[in-house]
């Protein structure tokens, strides 16, 4: 049995601790309202961009046959962005996301590379053995579009040098507050009749008018394809930013409730103890007057 | 008719109101767009949109992207565009001071660095370019 004083002890360090994590729960849900802020604000370009892309990549001729939009015969390897967090204490967000990947690729036959985005995720493939191509850290809280267009530009490199023949990005697709799904999407080659239905399944431009295209369709493909594929590694990275504080929101709060739990479970001990301790003084005294009186009486 | 004018980049709307005019720095130099316009697709390049209506006048900076032109309608998808009534001179020309002192410290080995260098320096080249011609002649206007 521990003594009163230790037991006062740990009472106060567990309502401390319960008042951290309260803490970093309410920090986590203003969070998670900006990060879903940001991913509805890239709507209306991708959107757009989406529009224009579709428009161009039917008109028939030349346009389908870009580069970006043609499904290599022989996939010699894949390349798989994925993002994860580079700060834990998110309940089993990081290794849900890891291990969804590793479920669709660690088996392939095909030689897989990884670009990270996020210290967890990096870890937890590095220490599996997993060839990471590149990886990036820090992402700033509510990232702006340039701090990663770096990331698709990667990614389309190696793409258009023949050093990869596919690319996925896998994230956490933020549902609502209690329901994150770990996703793997298709970037490139870009597939328009499939990615149509995840954006919306928007359909092309109504206006069937002659375009003008300057400089012609292809450049202009060459120039919107890299937006439109950066743009989703962006929107990627932002929807796994609200499901990575939504994570860290709930498991914080169900760390405040444990603690609160074990703190009133302590502190019933304390009571009990004291109250123990308070009895069995008195009868101590009592049993001492007494035996004074019969020793006076007698 | 006035065209319906926006301005999206990734990460929020830019503009969005109808115009008598928009000039724009597209792929084979600057162009204004009148009503009826013939259906065009075009890239950007760096420089100044210009939006004009019967009442006001609008400046952006953009540092290309891809607009699309239909006789009512012009939607422009602009990498990182901002009004030029909202650009802080002094930030600009703070971050040009620095992108140049980074140049003259010798150019960089990575190609990546001095290419984001650069971009910095064209970027903060053109806000400054841009605020100090129309910010003040607009005041004069008013």
């Amino acid at each position: 049995m521990p003594s009163g004083k230790e037991m006062r002890l740990r009472i106060r360090s567990i309502k401390n601790l319960a008042q951290v994590t309260k803490a970093l729960e309410t920090v986590s849900a203003s969070k998670v309202r900006k990060a879903v802020q940001a991913v509805s604000a890239t709507q209306p370009y991708a959107e757009k961009a989406w529009k224009v892309l579709v428009h161009l990549a039917r008109q028939p001729g030349h346009a389908m046959l870009h580069p970006l939009l043609i499904q290599r015969e022989q996939v010699k390897k894949i390349l798989v962005i994925v993002i994860s967090s580079d700060r834990g204490l998110a309940g089993s967000y990081n290794v849900n996301i890891v291990r969804h990947t590793l479920q669709r690729f660690h088996k392939s036959e095909k030689p897989v590379e990884y670009i990270t985005v996020g210290r967890k995720g990096r870890d937890m493939l590095i220490r599996r053995g997993c060839k990471v191509m590149a990886e990036f850290s820090d992402i700033a809280n509510v990232p702006t579009f340039a701090d990663l267009s770096t990331v698709g530009r990667l990614a389309i490199n190696s793409y258009l040098d023949g050093n990869v023949d596919e690319v996925y990005v896998a994230y956490t697709q933020f549902r609502n507050m209690i329901r994150q799904e770990p996703v793997i999407e298709k970037l490139l080659p870009m597939d328009i009749e499939v990615t149509g239905l995840t954006h919306g399944g928007m359909t092309t431009h109504p206006s069937t008018a002659v375009f003008l295209y300057e400089p012609d369709e292809t450049g202009l493909l060459d120039e919107i394809i890299p937006r439109f594929t950066a743009l989703q590694v962006y929107q990627a990275v932002l929807s796994a930013q609200a499901s990575e504080h939504a994570a860290r929101m709930v498991s914080m709060r169900n760390a405040t409730d444990s603690a609160r739990e074990l703190g009133a479970i302590l502190q019933m001990d304390y009571n009990k103890a004291r109250q123990q301790a308070i009895t069995s003084e008195m009868l101590d005294i009592a049993g001492g007057a007494n035996a004074l009186a019969e020793s006076m009486a007698g | 008719m006035p065209i319906r004018t926006e301005i999206v980049s990734q990460d929020r709307i830019v503009f969005q109101g109808e115009a008598d005019l928009v000039m724009l720095p597209g792929a084979e130099g600057m162009m204004g767009i009148l009503p009826n316009h013939a259906p065009l697709l075009t890239t950007l390049q760096y420089g100044i949109i210009t939006v004009r209506s019967k009442s006001d006048e609008f400046y952006f900076t953009v540092a290309g992207g891809i607009v699309e032109v239909q006789p009512d309608q012009v939607t422009i998808l602009a990498d990182a565009a901002e009004n030029v009534a909202e650009i802080d001179i002094a930030r600009a020309e703070a971050a040009m001071q620095r992108a140049e002192e980074m140049l003259k410290a010798g150019v960089p080995q990575d190609p990546d660095r001095y290419l984001k260098i650069q971009a910095a320096l064209r970027r903060s080249t053109l806000r400054i370019d841009a605020a100090r011609r129309y910010t003040q002649g607009r005041k004069k206007r008013d």
